[in-house]
C-alpha cells in the first residue's frame, strides 16, 4: 500500500499528462485545419490572382475546352458506372446469399477499388485503344474512369440497401409483391437518396482523375465549335476524339510545359478543380443532412 | 400463362442483376488476365528471371523486339517502399491523434467542422497535390535544406502523407466510435483520466481497425502515380538519403509508357511493373481479410 502523499503525486502527474495530451490532441486538430485551409486559399488564390478571361476561352490559350471536356468526360462515365454499380449492388445486398460465389464477388468489388488508377489506365489502353485499333479517345477514358467509379458506387448501392428498415420489404411482401417488384417499386426509391451521395463522391472521383486517363483519354484536345458533325474529330460532342482534361493539362505543364503561360494555366486549373471539389462536398453534406431530416423528421 | 406473368415479375429482374454480379468477377478477372497477358511477356518472351527483375538494380530495357537488355526493377521498388514507408511514419501519428480529437475529445465541434474538413482533403484531385508540391513544398525544401534540388523522397513522402492522411483518420475514427462505451464508463469509474483512457482502453481495443485503416492508406500510397511522379525527381538511381531523387513503380510506367514501342521489351517490362502492383493490390486485400478476420474469431472466444 502506497503512502497517502505517494498517492497524491501520481494522481496529479496522472493529471498533468491528461492535460497535456488533450494540448496536444487540440495543436494536431488546429493543425490539420490551418494546413487544409492554407492548402485551399492558396490555390484558390494563385489560380485567380493572374486571371483573365480569355484563359476560360475556348481556344488553345484557354481552359474552356478542357473544362468542357472534363464535364462531358465524367457525365459519360457516370451514364456507364451509375446503372452497372446499383445493379450489382442489388444483387450483392438482396439475392446473393452466403456463398463462396457471393464472397468472392465481395473480394472482386475490393479488389477494384483498391487497384491503382494508373493499372486500370493501362488496362483501358490495351482494351479500348490498342485492341480496338483506335486512337486516344473520350469514351475509352469514359469507360476507365467508370472502372474506378463502379466499385464505388455497388459498396454504397449495398450500403443504402443495408440500412433500410426490414418492414420496408416485409409490407410489400406481405401485400403480395414479388421481391423484385419490393426491389423496385418500395427499396430502390427508398435508398435513392443515399445512393445519390455515393454517385456524388464518384463524380468527384472522375473529375480530379489523371492517371487512369493518360493512355486513353490522351493529351490534346482540338475542338471547333461550329461543327456539329458527330463524326468529325473536332466536333465538341464526338466521343471518339481524344480529350484532354483539367487534371490532364495540370500534369502536361508539369512536364511539357511549351506554352509560356503554362505555369499559370497549371494554377487555374487547379482553382476550378478545388472549387469543384468544394462544390460537390457541399452538395453530398447538403443532401446527407437532408435525407437526416427526412428519417428522423426533425429539423436541425 | 401465370408462369410467364412470374417470370415478368420477378425472374427477368433478378436474372439482370444476377448478370451484373457476375459482371464484376469478369472485370475484375478480365484487368488480371490482360495484365499478365502483356506483362509475362518479359519472363516467356524476352526470358528474362523472376530474380533478376525483383532484386537486380540495372534498369535498361531495350527498346525493340529483340531484347537483350536489363530489366531490374529494384530501384522502383525501393523507390516505393521508401517513400510510402515515410509517409506513413509521418501521417500515422498525425492520423491518430486526429481520429482520437474527432470521437473522444470533442465530438461535436469535429462532427460540424473537422469532419467536413477532413472530407474535403479526401475529394482534392492528386495532381493537384503533385501541383502544389511542385510550386510550393519542393522550393521550400530545396532552401530549408540548401540543396540543388528540392525532387526527392522527402517531397513525395510529404505529398503522399497528405494524400493518404483522410483515408486513416476516417477509418481510424470509426474504429474507435465502435469501441463499447460501458468501457470507457467502467475506466472513468475506477478513476483514470480521459488520457489513462485513451492509451489503456480505447486504441488497444480499436487496434485491428486501425490497422485496416492504416493497411487501406499505403494502399492507396502505393498506387499513387502522378502526384508522386511530379516531386519525386525521377532519377534512376537508388535513393541515399530522404533527400536523393529517385523514382518508384507507378511514376516509371506514367512517364515512360507513351515513348515505348508496342510490344518492345521495354513496353513489356513496364506492363510486368502494372503486374507487380495487381499482385501487391491483392495482397494488401488480403492482409486486410487477415487483421478484420482474426477479430472476428476473438470476439467469438
Amino acid at each position: 500500500m502506497k503512502s497517502e502523499p505517494e498517492m497524491n503525486r501520481i494522481s496529479r502527474r496522472n493529471r498533468t499528462t491528461d492535460r497535456f495530451m488533450t494540448g496536444i490532441f487540440y495543436a494536431v486538430a488546429g493543425f490539420i485545419l490551418l494546413l487544409l485551409l492554407a492548402f485551399v486559399g492558396y490555390t484558390l488564390y494563385n489560380g485567380f490572382a493572374g486571371f483573365t478571361p480569355d484563359m476560360l476561352s475556348f481556344t488553345a490559350e484557354g481552359v474552356g475546352n478542357q473544362l468542357f471536356n472534363t464535364v462531358y468526360l465524367v457525365i459519360l462515365a457516370l451514364l456507364i458506372s451509375v446503372p452497372a454499380g446499383i445493379l450489382a449492388g442489388i444483387y450483392l445486398s438482396e439475392y446473393a446469399q452466403d456463398t463462396k460465389m457471393t464472397r468472392f464477388i465481395r473480394i472482386c468489388v475490393e479488389t477494384l477499388s483498391s487497384l491503382p488508377s494508373i493499372v486500370i489506365g493501362l488496362f483501358g489502353y490495351l482494351v479500348f485503344i490498342l485492341m480496338t485499333h483506335a486512337r486516344w479517345n473520350l469514351l475509352a477514358g469514359a469507360l476507365a474512369v467508370s472502372i474506378l467509379c463502379l466499385p464505388l458506387i455497388t459498396i454504397t448501392t449495398v450500403d443504402a440497401f443495408r440500412a433500410l428498415p426490414a418492414e420496408y420489404k416485409e409490407g410489400s411482401l406481405a401485400l403480395g409483391a414479388t421481391h423484385w417488384e419490393s426491389i423496385v417499386h418500395m427499396l430502390l426509391p427508398a435508398c435513392i437518396p443515399r445512393i445519390m451521395t455515393g454517385v456524388i463522391l464518384a463524380a468527384g472521383r472522375g473529375f480530379g482523375e489523371a492517371a487512369a486517363l493518360l493512355y486513353t483519354a490522351g493529351m490534346s484536345t482540338d475542338l471547333n465549335w461550329s461543327n456539329w458533325n458527330l463524326t468529325s474529330p473536332t466536333c465538341p460532342l464526338n466521343p471518339m476524339r481524344p480529350g484532354e482534361t483539367l487534371a490532364l493539362q495540370i500534369w502536361a505543364s508539369r512536364t511539357e510545359s511549351i506554352a509560356a503561360n503554362s505555369t499559370q494555366i497549371a494554377n487555374l486549373c487547379s482553382a476550378i478543380l478545388i472549387l469543384m471539389v468544394l462544390g460537390f462536398s457541399i452538395l453530398a453534406r447538403a443532401l446527407s443532412r437532408h435525407l437526416d431530416k427526412k428519417a428522423t423528421g426533425t429539423a436541425q | 400463362m401465370k408462369g410467364k406473368n412470374r417470370f415478368r415479375r420477378e425472374y427477368a429482374g433478378r436474372a439482370v442483376v444476377t448478370a451484373f454480379g457476375i459482371f464484376m468477377i469478369a472485370v475484375t478477372f478480365a484487368i488480371g488476365i490482360f495484365l499478365a497477358y502483356k506483362g509475362l511477356g518479359t519472363f516467356t518472351t524476352y526470358k528474362h528471371s523472376l530474380m533478376e527483375f525483383l532484386f537486380s538494380a540495372h534498369w535498361n530495357p531495350a527498346d525493340d523486339f529483340q531484347g537483350g537488355g536489363a530489366v531490374g526493377a529494384a530501384i522502383f521498388i525501393v523507390g516505393s517502399l521508401s517513400t510510402c514507408g515515410l509517409a506513413l511514419l509521418i501521417v500515422v501519428p498525425f492520423s491518430l491523434a486526429s481520429a482520437i480529437f474527432l470521437t473522444e475529445i470533442s465530438p461535436r465541434f469535429g462532427a460540424h467542422f473537422f469532419q467536413p474538413a477532413i472530407e474535403i482533403f479526401v475529394g482534392i484531385p492528386s495532381v493537384v497535390y503533385g501541383w502544389v508540391g511542385t510550386s510550393v513544398l519542393v522550393p521550400a525544401i530545396r532552401k530549408a535544406f540548401h540543396l540543388q534540388v528540392g525532387y526527392g523522397v522527402l517531397a513525395a513522402s510529404l505529398v503522399l502523407a497528405v494524400m493518404i492522411y483522410p483515408s486513416i483518420t476516417t477509418v481510424a475514427a470509426d474504429a474507435i466510435r465502435s469501441v463499447p462505451q460501458g468501457y470507457r464508463e467502467a475506466s472513468y469509474g475506477m478513476g483514470s483520466t480521459r488520457w489513462q483512457t485513451i492509451r489503456r482502453i480505447v486504441l488497444p481495443n480499436a487496434k485491428s481497425g486501425i490497422l485496416t485503416g492504416i493497411i487501406l492508406g499505403l494502399a492507396r500510397a502505393f498506387g499513387e502515380a502522378l502526384a508522386v511522379a511530379m516531386v519525386i525527381g525521377q532519377m534512376k538511381a537508388f535513393p541515399r538519403n530522404i533527400f536523393s531523387p529517385t523514382s518508384n513503380l507507378t511514376a516509371t510506367i506514367a512517364a515512360d509508357m507513351g515513348g515505348a514501342a508496342e510490344g518492345g521489351e521495354y513496353n513489356t517490362a513496364l506492363w510486368t511493373i502494372a503486374l507487380l502492383l495487381f499482385f501487391i493490390s491483392l495482397l494488401f486485400i488480403f492482409l486486410i481479410h487477415l487483421v478484420s478476420g482474426k477479430v472476428e474469431h476473438s470476439n467469438e472466444k
